[in-house]
């Protein structure tokens, strides 16, 4: 047949007719499924391809001091930040302005790692930066693609070094937090609390991040910044409240001996609450926002006076004489010794304990004294046999009530334990078996040896004595009192005795020279050995002795040469009762009196460890 | 009977309709938030259209007996033109390292290898008409073969694969109307799907086995069966070598097709842009000009190749659907002048055109969407680029002549 038949073209354009229109009913379901079925997939998917997320740092919370004064505070700060569509514009860019910045070659090598990580969001240059450089580059921003300047919210500390440690500071989240869980949702670059409340109560102080978009092209350059797609404001962290008083923890930053190391703890005894904590020396924190110079940062870490460390709570030192508190209450609580029991032995300035003479911190004696007169007058020879009547095991075992190996629980990041050993296992194992004698008590008896106690711990055995039952709360910075599982076991009558021999502490003992006749202050000095220098000087008070308000623990190091630990304690007491300063007089300098004798040898041969302070 | 009458109205309303939206989507793929060279190319097209419609008219003047005497003439002188843009063509834009344009003096003219297109479609058309009864045989078809297989050669050698592919939907779409039993058609092509399938042994396999059974079916001539069956078999080994051979960009687009996401930054990227385009376009389109991947330069080619993702971007659903239809109308349109035109080579021509229409269309719009592998073909009416806009135009004014030459013969009622 003729291919050309119409019959044949017939039959054949109608197939082609139905190819044709088969085809265009296949594409019309192909795009009604793109653009109808999968519509908002692909809607989702262009609005990414054109917008970048801006964070919007949002500002911490506030911390305030219990009256509402402001101890940590925002202040606008600006950021500069590149968006860039390679690894090689974003050097380029840098180059242009990394002079401004000053910006060095290991800066610009940390921020093309950052960049790598992320590289379609805007890598954060430098935080922080001055006014007159913002506008520097405004001025230059027609020739630097993707620049992103942004103001941002700065962390503040308006009392700068009188309350670093409390309320630590703020840096860059690292890494390894990045990846923790603690962070979990944590974007790079956010400033996260470092140390003290600023670390302890993160969670509650930083805020919600708002975003903000830009419009990018397909090679990610920004074309529009404004009012692209809506913002979404940053909320602003939680206003925490602490207990602690400003006005006084300034006055306790201010009475604190210039260039001396130690710390001070100023609790009120029924409630736990802390009033002021103050570490010697300190930092100003406001150095560490936006990023901390290497430089500084390697001063601070390695200096030798370690001013990062929170003495009051990080650094543990040898109890000394408040210890003996420890010793006579063991001895009341199993029925050992009364407040009238006297020992067999009267002090004549030391005790011949086998082949050594364990000395008196008083040379010529204090005679045949009762428990109420050796702890006022700090007799050593007394808490000697003491400690033999408790014996050694029984001294070890019932510390432990009293939390002596254990941390307090303030609500402070990278608090210490204690040291006290936990049983005469402990001396087996580090002297050998042979290795030690019982001479060890003698030392241990007056808070000597192997005892280390951090100052808020010592502070929380005397809130427990300062308070009618024998308890205290947990000291804390924020929120309710919990109550501790510490108890002294005592009844309330061994109790005020106890108090009253403390107050004549401050009457008629060791610490008469810190007297301030119109308060009832009870108290406990104390110097402890230290193997790397001169004595370290406690004083632990707290008043009014019968409804105790107020207690205060306080060490300095190296206490000998100028410092007056205990007319401190007791100036910043009347500060805190009186709302004054009581005295007005300039502070005498005052050794404490009951300076500890030399540590007898406990070894058979020399090999004792000296325990630091620092350790 | 007024000229007026004469003209075939759907071909004339249709291409009416395309060229208007063509160059409101080109004019709108210029409009951009970054610099790029489609700004003003709405303009350009503006000329090369009004340049095409001047072919068109001439074209349109020409009866179908002058055509037919030149044919061979003009088909010598594209495979010249051919020949000579192998050896002095230059590359332009994306596809730089491309021998496909004839340059004068720094000056591109054209690209030969799209009015090839309409001197094929001619000069197989006064092949097949000169034949009363349809080749039977595949050695029938070899004349047919070799007048395409030689600018498919040419073409594919620039190389540009697209456009060669064209040629060879242009070879089965006019021997199927001159009535060529599809069967033998499809032994014809065999080779090329053993080529495609031989990436899979299995496939691949199970092709042979089916082509055995339809070769014993058909009962070829045993020489002809043979030499199928030993090509699809040589294919199948050679497929890899082949495979090869192809330069990376090639092998990518390939890759890509099968799966876009193998490297969503670089190869994957075209394809995974236009379909975000078209699918965020949504039911009513972002609005003309306002298409945001568009604007911001994901959507690469904008103005060319991938100019109907920005259709489908900005006109939603709704654009597509109306172009698709008006494209369809148009072909059918074509098919029927085919059907009733004057004579068997004058409706062998517009049959060509049809199909060239077509696999324009169909694969450039496929292309968009990820049901076509990517090649740069372009669109009729709306991807920007003269040489194409005029062979459109010549292909249509010899339509449109053919169908003035069968309403005044009388046919136009049957």
């Amino acid at each position: 047949m003729n291919w050309s038949h119409p019959h044949a073209l017939a039959r054949r354009a109608r197939a082609t007719h139905v190819i044709v229109w088969l085809a265009t009913g296949v594409l019309l379901v192909a795009f009604f499924r793109v653009q109808v079925l999968s519509s908002s997939r692909y809607a989702l998917q262009s609005e990414q391809n054109r917008l970048r997320a801006l964070p919007l740092p949002a500002p911490r919370g506030l911390i305030l001091d219990r009256n509402g004064a402001v101890l940590a505070e925002n202040v606008p700060g600006y950021s500069v930040a590149l968006l860039a569509a390679s690894a090689e514009s974003l050097s380029a860019s840098l180059g242009r302005i990394g002079a401004l910045l000053g910006i060095d070659s290991v800066d610009q090598a940390i921020i093309l790692r950052r960049y790598r990580r992320d590289p379609y969001d805007p890598v954060t240059i430098r935080r922080d930066v001055p006014f007159e450089t913002v506008a520097a580059l405004e001025e230059r921003r027609v020739t630097i693609r993707g620049l992103v300047i942004q103001t941002e919210p700065k962390r503040q500390y308006p009392h700068g070094e009188s309350i670093a440690h409390v309320l630590g500071y703020v840096a860059e989240i690292t890494e390894e937090e990045l990846a923790s869980e603690r962070f979990a949702g944590a974007r790079l670059g956010m400033q996260v609390g470092r140390d003290g409340l600023e670390r302890q109560y993160d969670d509650r102080l930083r805020g919600q991040d708002g975003v903000r978009f830009i419009e990018v092209d397909a090679l990610g350059r920004p074309v529009r910044d404004r009012g692209v797609a809506p913002t979404l404001e940053p909320e602003r962290g939680e206003t925490i409240r602490t207990t602690l008083d400003l006005e006084l923890q300034r006055y306790v930053a201010g009475a604190f001996p210039v260039g001396q190391r130690g710390a001070v703890v100023v609790l009120n005894p029924r409630t736990g609450a802390i009033l002021a904590l103050y570490s010697s020396p300190a930092y100003d924190p406001n150095l560490f926002v936006g990023g901390v110079e290497p430089r500084l940062w390697n001063r601070l870490r390695t200096a030798q006076d370690h001013p990062l460390i929170n003495r009051a709570i990080q650094a543990a030192y040898p109890p000394a004489s408040p210890w003996k508190l420890v010793l006579a209450t063991i001895a009341l609580r199993r029925g050992l010794a009364t407040m009238e029991t006297r020992m067999t032995i009267p002090c004549r300035g030391g005790l011949q304990y086998y082949s050594r003479f364990f000395r008196c911190w008083k040379l010529d004696g204090h005679g045949a004294l009762t428990l109420a007169e050796a702890i006022t007058h700090s007799c050593d020879v007394y808490f000697y046999q003491l400690g033999r009547l408790i014996g050694l095991p029984e001294l070890l075992r019932e510390a432990g009530a009293f939390g002596v190996r254990e941390r307090v629980g303030i609500d402070l990041p990278n608090e210490r334990k204690s040291f006290f050993p936990s049983s005469t296992e402990y001396f087996n194992r580090r002297y050998g078996p042979r290795g030690w004698t019982n001479a060890v008590t003698l030392n241990l008896a007056i808070g000597q040896g192997e005892n280390s106690q951090t100052p808020i711990n010592v502070a929380q055995f005397f809130a427990m004595l300062a308070n009618p039952d024998g308890t205290a709360p947990i000291p804390h910075l924020v929120g309710d009192p919990k109550p501790s599982e510490r108890r002294l076991g005592l009844s309330r009558s061994q109790l005020a005795q106890l108090r009253t021999a403390l107050v004549s502490v401050v009457e008629e003992g060791t610490a008469t020279a810190s007297r301030i006749a119109t308060l009832n202050i009870a108290g406990k000095t104390g110097s402890a050995q230290n193997p790397h220098g001169e004595d370290h000087g406690w004083f632990v008070a707290f008043a009014p002795a019968d409804n105790p308000r107020v207690l205060v623990a306080a060490i300095v190091e190296f206490a000998e040469h100028g410092s007056a630990v205990a007319p401190m304690v007791t100036r910043i007491i009347a500060r805190h009762l009186l709302g004054a300063d009581a005295s007005g007089e300039p502070l005498r300098l005052l050794v404490p009196q009951d300076s500890a004798p030399e540590p007898v040898l406990i070894l058979p041969v020399d090999t004792e460890r000296p325990l630091g302070p620092l350790r | 009977m007024t000229p007026e009458r004469g003209l075939d109205k759907p071909v004339v309303v249709a291409v009416t309709l395309l060229l208007i939206a063509g160059v409101a989507v080109l004019y709108s793929a210029g409009q951009t938030d970054v610099t790029t060279v489609a700004a003003r190319l709405w303009e350009r097209q503006l000329i090369f259209l009004g340049v095409g419609l001047l072919g068109a008219v001439l074209i349109f003047r020409v009866s179908s007996r002058f055509l037919e005497w030149a044919t061979p003439l003009l088909y010598w002188t594209i495979i010249a033109l051919l020949i000579l843009t192998l050896i002095v063509g230059t590359g332009a834009g994306t596809a730089a390292g491309v021998k496909s344009w004839i340059s004068v003096a720094g000056v591109r003219i054209g690209q030969p290898s799209e009015i090839a297109k309409i001197t094929t479609i001619l000069m197989l058309a006064r092949h097949l008409a000169a034949k009363r009864e349809p080749p039977d045989t595949l050695r029938g078809l070899m004349p047919a073969c070799l007048i395409v297989g030689i600018p498919f050669v040419l073409v594919a050698l620039q190389p540009d694969l697209g456009s060669a592919i064209v040629f060879l939907g242009i070879l089965f779409a006019m021997l199927y109307w001159g009535g060529v039993n599809p069967w033998l058609l499809l032994i014809l092509a065999s080779p090329l799907f053993s080529l495609l399938l031989a990436f899979s042994t299995v496939s691949w396999g199970i092709w042979i086995v089916v082509l055995t059974a339809l070769l014993i079916w058909l009962r070829p001539y045993a020489l002809e069966g043979i030499a199928t069956w030993l090509a699809n078999v040589g294919m199948g080994v050679v497929a890899l070598s082949l495979w090869n051979q192809l330069a990376p960009y090639q092998q990518n687009r390939l890759l890509s097709f099968l799966n876009p996401e193998i490297d969503p930054r670089a190869t994957g990227w075209h394809i995974i842009q236009s379909k975000v385009a078209i699918g965020s376009g949504g039911l009513f389109g972002k609005g003309f000009t306002a298409g945001t991947q568009k604007r911001l330069a994901f959507i690469p080619e904008q103005a060319t190749d991938f100019i109907y993702s920005v259709l489908g971007e900005e006109m939603g659903f709704v654009g597509v659907l109306l172009t698709l239809l008006v494209f369809a109308w148009l072909v059918s349109a074509l098919v029927r002048i085919a059907l009733r035109a004057p004579g068997p080579y004058a409706g062998m021509v517009v049959f060509g055109i049809a199909g060239m229409f077509f696999i324009h269309i169909l694969e450039n719009i496929g292309m968009t969407i990820g049901l076509m592998p990517i090649t740069g073909i372009p669109l009729p009416f709306f991807s920007y680029g003269g040489s194409f806009l005029l062979t459109c135009c010549f292909a249509l004014g010899i339509a449109l002549r053919v169908a003035w030459d069968s309403h005044l013969a009388g046919y136009a009622d049957l």
